[in-house]
Parts: C-alpha cells; sequence; structure tokens
C-alpha cells in the first residue's frame, strides 16, 4: 500500500469530503495560498477556491461563531484552528453556542461542524503553543472528540467528523504532520467510539490517545524484549469512548496504564483509569494507573520541556513494576 | 475613582533632545537590529530551537515609544519582542541566554523567545497569543488611576491583532475611564502571510476614533518623529488625557517567522528592497545625524562595531551558560504566599 503522510492525509480527506458535498467549507487564518504554518492545507485553495478556503483575520472567536451560525442553518463549516492553544479563546462558541443547540431545541437544531487543531509539546514553542487541551472540550456534553494517531486514522476520521451531525473536534498532533503511514487509495472511514487494537498482549494493557501510541507501542517493544507481553489500544475518539474494548482488553490482562499528554491532573487519563476501576474492578491485579504531561505550563528550554511529556521509558518502567506486583500510584 | 497612594515617578522633562538622546536612540535601533542578526544565525545554525519572530526593520518604533518612557512606565509586549525589550533596557546577555533556554536567561530560560521580557524594566512581557496582553496593558493602566501611579503604559500590537475583539472591549473601558494607555499599533503591512487590507475593514485608527479616542498615524521609520510624538502622549497621559491610540506605518524585514523563507507568493522581492533601501530607519537616521554634525560617520562606525562585539560577547557567553537544573520543572507553577497574611486579623 502506498504510504502519506498524516499531513498529506488530513488534506485528502478534505479534498475528498469537500468534492463529496457543496456545503463543506473551511475558515481560518492563512488557510487558503499559506495552507497553515503546517501547510497541511496546501492546494485546497486552487481547487475550492478562496469562496470554500477563507482566509479570516485573527478573530477566533469570531469565525467560530461564524462558523456555529453556517452549521445551524444547512452548511457543513470545517474551521482550521491554528494551535490548540486558541481553543481558550473560543470556549464561548464552541462550549455555549455549538454545543448545546441540539440539547435546548429539544433536537431541532443541529451543529454539523468540525473544529480541527492540534495538540503537543516537544517543540520548544514555550507555554502558550505547546498545549494539550483534548479534556477541556471531551468535558463538554455535546462535542464529540477524536484524536488521530497516525496518517491512516488521520483521514478516516477526518471524513467521519466531517460528515457527522454534530460539533466534532479533532485535534492531531504537531509532531506528526510528517510522520508517514499506509493509506488506502480507495475511500474508507473510522467510525466513531471504535478502539483499535494496535497489538495484542497479555500481561498489560497500555491505552495512549494521538502520539502517545506511538509511545505505547514502544514501550510495549522494549517490555516484549524483557518477556511481558502488553497489549496496546487507541481509543481513537475519547467522545465518543469505546469502553467495551477497553474493558476486554483489561479484563484479559488485568492490569492498565492509560497514557495521554494533556496535564494529568483531572485529565483524560484520570477519567478513563476511573471507569476501568469502576467497572473492572475484580477483574483488576493493580490499580489502572494515569501517565499524562506534568502538571506545569510547558517551559521552553529544551532540558525542560522533555521532561514534563510521558516517554517509552518511563511508560515500560511502571508497566514493569506493576507486572512484579509493585503497588504504584500515579505521580 | 480613588487616589489612595501618591507615588510621583520620576518623568524626563519635555524638552528636544540633546546629543546623548539621539545617540542613545540610535545605539538602540541598532542594537536591536545586531541583536537580530545574531538570533537569526543561532536559530540557522541549529543553536536555538522553536519559534522566533525577528523584528529588523521595525527599530523606531520602540525605541522612538521606549525613550519616551522610564523604567517605572510600563510596556505589553508581542510574539515580535525582542525589539521592545532591548528598547525598554534589557542587556544582551540575559537576552541570549533565554533565547537558548539557559537558566540565567530572564526567565530562566522557561520563556524562550515568545515570552521573553526584562521584568526590572517594567517590560510585562512579550505574548504568544495576538491580542493576548490588551487587557493586561490596560489593566496596568487601570491600576496606576486606582493607586495614584503617574506611570503610562504603552500596549504594542501589529495590525493583525487589532481584528482580536479583546481590543473593542478594552478600549471602550479605557476612554470611559480615562486609563492612561497607549495603544500602539505597529502596522508592517502583513498580518502573518496576508496584506493588511484583507484583514482589516476600514481605517484602524477610526475604530479608535469611534469611542472617542485620540488617535495618530504616523510614520514609523521615522524614529525622531515617533519619540516626539510619544513623549507628548505619554505627558498628556501623565495629566489625565489618555487613552490614546497610534498606527505606526512600518515594515518588516525577514519573513513572519524564521522558517517563513519562500514568501513571494505574499510579497515581493521588489517591495522588500524598497523598504530596505529607501526606508530603512537606521541608515535614515544616520544620515541625519551625520548631516547635522552630531556624529562623524567614523564615530558611528566605532559605535557598531562596539555593538557588532557586545552581541558577540553574549551569544558566546550565552552558549556557554548553563541549562536550568531539572528540578526546577515544577518550580514557579505557583507563587508563594506569606503564610502570615493568610492568618485572620492580619
Ligand atoms: C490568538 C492567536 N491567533 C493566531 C496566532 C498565530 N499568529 C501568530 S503571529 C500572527 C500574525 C500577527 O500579525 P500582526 O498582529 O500584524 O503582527 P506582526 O506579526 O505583523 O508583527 C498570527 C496569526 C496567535 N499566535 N495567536
Amino acid at each position: 500500500m502506498r504510504e502519506i503522510t498524516l499531513s498529506q492525509a488530513v488534506n485528502e480527506a478534505l479534498a475528498e469530503e469537500m468534492r463529496r458535498d457543496p456545503t463543506t467549507f473551511i475558515l481560518g487564518e492563512d488557510v487558503a495560498e499559506a495552507g497553515t504554518p503546517f501547510k497541511v492545507l496546501s492546494g485546497l485553495v486552487e481547487e475550492f477556491g478562496t469562496e470554500r478556503v477563507i482566509d479570516t483575520p485573527i478573530s477566533e472567536p469570531g469565525f467560530v461563531g461564524l462558523a456555529v451560525g453556517a452549521a445551524l442553518t444547512g452548511a457543513r463549516p470545517i474551521v482550521d484552528l491554528m494551535f490548540g492553544d486558541f481553543i481558550y479563546l473560543v470556549m464561548d462558541q464552541l462550549c455555549n453556542q455549538a454545543a448545546k443547540q441540539q440539547y435546548m431545541s429539544g433536537g431541532k437544531l443541529s451543529v454539523p461542524m468540525v473544529l480541527r487543531t492540534n495538540l503537543g509539546a516537544t517543540r520548544r514553542s514555550g507555554a502558550q503553543h505547546s498545549q494539550s487541551l483534548q479534556v477541556l472540550v471531551a468535558h463538554i456534553p455535546g462535542l464529540k472528540v477524536a484524536l488521530p494517531s497516525s496518517a491512516y486514522e488521520a483521514k478516516g476520521l477526518m471524513k467521519t467528523a466531517i460528515r457527522d451531525n454534530n460539533p466534532v473536534v479533532i485535534i492531531e498532533d504537531k509532531l506528526m504532520y510528517q510522520d508517514k503511514a499506509p493509506v488506502p487509495e480507495e475511500e474508507y472511514l473510522i467510525p466513531f467510539g471504535e478502539a483499535n487494537i494496535k497489538r495484542e498482549g497479555s500481561d498489560i494493557t497500555l491505552i495512549g490517545t494521538s502520539s502517545m501510541v506511538q509511545v505505547a507501542e514502544e514501550a510495549a517493544r522494549i517490555l516484549e524484549a524483557e518477556g511481558i507481553s502488553a497489549e496496546v489500544i487507541d481509543p481513537r475518539t475519547i467522545v465518543p469512548l469505546d469502553e467495551d474494548t477497553l474493558l476486554k482488553s483489561v479484563r484479559k490482562t488485568s492490569r492498565a496504564i492509560v497514557i495521554d499528554e494533556g496535564h494529568q491532573n483531572y485529565g483524560i487519563t484520570g477519567e478513563i483509569a476511573s471507569r476501568l476501576n469502576e467497572k473492572a474492578f475484580y477483574y483488576l491485579d493493580a490499580p489502572v494507573l494515569r501517565m499524562g504531561a506534568m502538571d506545569v505550563p510547558v517551559p521552553f528550554s529544551p532540558v525542560l520541556e522533555d521532561l514534563t511529556v510521558p516517554t517509552p521509558e518511563r511508560v515500560a518502567e511502571n508497566a514493569r513494576r506493576l507486572c512484579a506486583g509493585e503497588m504504584i500510584h500515579a505521580a | 475613582m480613588t487616589s489612595k497612594t501618591k507615588t510621583k515617578t520620576k518623568t524626563k522633562t519635555n524638552t528636544s533632545p540633546n546629543k546623548d538622546d539621539y545617540l542613545r536612540m540610535y545605539t538602540q535601533m541598532v542594537r536591536i537590529r545586531t541583536f537580530e542578526d545574531n538570533a537569526n544565525q543561532l536559530y540557522l545554525a541549529g543553536k536555538m530551537q522553536g519559534l522566533t519572530h525577528m523584528y529588523s526593520g521595525e527599530e523606531a518604533v520602540a525605541v522612538g515609544i521606549c525613550e519616551a518612557l522610564t523604567d517605572n512606565d510600563r510596556i505589553t509586549s508581542t510574539h515580535r519582542g525582542h525589539g521592545h525589550c532591548v528598547a525598554k533596557g534589557a542587556n544582551y546577555k540575559q537576552m541570549f541566554c533565554e533565547l537558548l533556554g539557559k537558566q540565567e536567561g530572564y526567565c530562566r530560560g522557561k520563556g524562550g523567545s515568545m515570552h521573553i521580557a526584562d521584568q526590572s524594566h517594567g517590560n510585562l512581557g512579550a505574548n504568544a497569543i495576538v491580542g493576548g496582553s490588551m487587557g493586561i496593558a490596560t489593566g496596568s493602566a487601570l491600576r496606576a488611576k486606582l493607586l495614584g501611579q503617574d506611570d503610562v503604559t504603552v500596549c504594542f500590537f501589529g495590525d493583525g491583532a487589532t481584528a482580536q475583539g479583546l481590543l473593542y472591549e478594552v478600549m471602550n473601558m479605557a476612554a470611559l475611564w480615562n486609563l492612561p494607555v497607549i495603544y500602539a499599533c505597529e502596522n508592517n503591512g502583513y498580518s502573518e502571510y496576508t496584506k493588511t487590507e484583507e484583514i482589516a475593514a476600514g481605517s484602524i485608527t477610526a475604530r479608535a476614533e469611534a469611542f472617542g479616542i485620540e488617535a495618530f498615524s504616523i510614520d514609523g521609520q521615522d524614529v525622531l518623529g515617533v519619540n516626539e510624538l510619544s513623549k507628548k502622549l505619554v505627558a498628556r497621559c501623565r495629566n489625565n488625557e489618555g487613552p490614546f491610540f497610534v498606527e505606526l506605518m512600518t515594515y518588516r524585514y525577514h519573513g513572519h517567522h524564521v522558517g517563513d523563507i519562500n514568501r513571494e507568493y505574499y510579497r515581493s522581492k521588489k517591495e522588500e528592497a524598497d523598504w530596505k533601501e529607501n526606508r530603512d530607519p537606521i541608515i535614515r537616521f544616520r544620515g541625519w545625524l551625520v548631516e547635522q554634525g552630531i556624529a562623524t560617520e567614523e564615530e558611528i562606525e566605532a559605535l557598531n562595531e562596539q555593538i557588532k562585539q557586545d552581541a558577540k560577547e553574549a551569544v558566546a557567553y550565552a552558549e556557554a551558560a548553563a541549562y536550568p537544573d531539572v528540578a526546577e520543572v515544577d518550580m514557579h507553577v505557583y507563587a508563594e504566599t506569606d503564610p502570615a497574611t493568610l492568618q485572620a486579623g492580619h
């Protein structure tokens, strides 16, 4: 199968959906000729024109509000938010306006929009350009949240996001835009709420989101060499969450570590760990462990920044200890 | 609004500049340009990581304004913040250390290029969120008025940032409450990869005027013109006549950030050359200094050379400096509070 980058995969998904559905359009800062700073949208304006690939002023709450209005009235906007950190600017439009229309109208109004943005540290971008804020949107009923972990996932999830009748936040990892993976030529969609078992194992379950899937896989390779068999699962969407697949795995392995790049305090990892503890308690040999980014704003200095994100070595170390029967606690 | 305490800050008198002032303004502009040239080199050589935005070409704005301020006056800065930082009095060593993530940097390596600031000279910080400091600047001005302090706050931002709603919210309050704040819009013609006329409807100054704020649009390449207007507005702010809005027409020589190399699809090489050759604030001021007999060509060359040397030394110093200890990673997340003040009845 051909291999393409995550960036190309997203680009293809958008182009295919825009060809399929004339009510779709893209809105965001420097999305047209510039194709965004990460160049993910390059070429789309040539095909679809500036009417459907629209450069906006630096007015995030404004253009997200526009998307909500357009979605409410029959279009399917795809909003490009240059950095995930800017989610803070658009919280009202996303959480008070987009997320609540369906419910407040008793099911009469819907907001079929996609907000695509990114997460991830270790690019030396400083505290205001390095955050992983998936938990903020996952907390809000009415929003769906997808976290692709490869080019393949990015394309299939994006296509589903665009066709979904709800506001969907899809968050890509900035460090993965150039990562290649096999992506079929023929069309496919990845349904929401279906976790992907990346690797089968019997001793411990490693649940990772976004780039933490790679971290989990690397940890699994380290552990394999030591005779520990780790199962690696990518939930793909955290809202909806495929609890069944996670529970089934944990009932089999009896141990689990959940890894996400958001801060650990009150994070995604806490939510998933808690569900496993509640629903698989009698199968567990150890408390489910959480591993998130450190609870500090992301520092600039390379020597400090690298400390803040979970690494394969640290995941493997925790897994080793859990499997040895040590009682360890989330930091 | 009541004035609780009266602390008079030392204010520069409003007389016309003398030889020292002129030479200091020239020096500061060259220090900014030289800093940026070195930062660019560090980046291209792979010694500096992250995102960085060069201020070269816009020196007369930061220097013209900051020379009208005292250390007590505050500024807020932007993602393009090195120039403001130098102009407000920062030293090279600590700045380069910050750029390289070293412990001796102004922010102990935690801030980096986009968050650099020399706090001791009233710089409230570079800000990587476009428009993110407009509330901070206006709040600083509110504090001055509330506490009866006579310092002024200058809020630097770009033309692109005028699209953020926050500006209109805070200008409304600043005008309603007569706050000592100057909104300094650096209009360099571009907002990232987009021309200003494609992102700003109508006139930029008219937006401030809609709130009853007196607004000016001036040549941002003329350091003396910028300085003269700034001194007047600062004095008027101290006299409770603020807020003000100034649009400074300027240009950035580099790409939006250091990685923005192939930019011909949004601006021509010819346009860039025209600004560099015909409207450079440093060349222009240098010519004037010589013409007026304030400095000779030789003196200016010696000055430039000295600054180059300073930068070279500071870069070498920063390269050799230590990184922060890993234990610093979770320091400074929260400020400490004196437990005594938490006692009831304190
Ligand atoms: C809220 C926010 N949106 C978008 C960005 C990305 N961004 C950084 S600088 C910039 C352009 C700013 O243009 P302008 O205000 O004119 O300042 P200039 O770069 O020209 O100095 C953009 C879009 C950001 N940092 N913050």
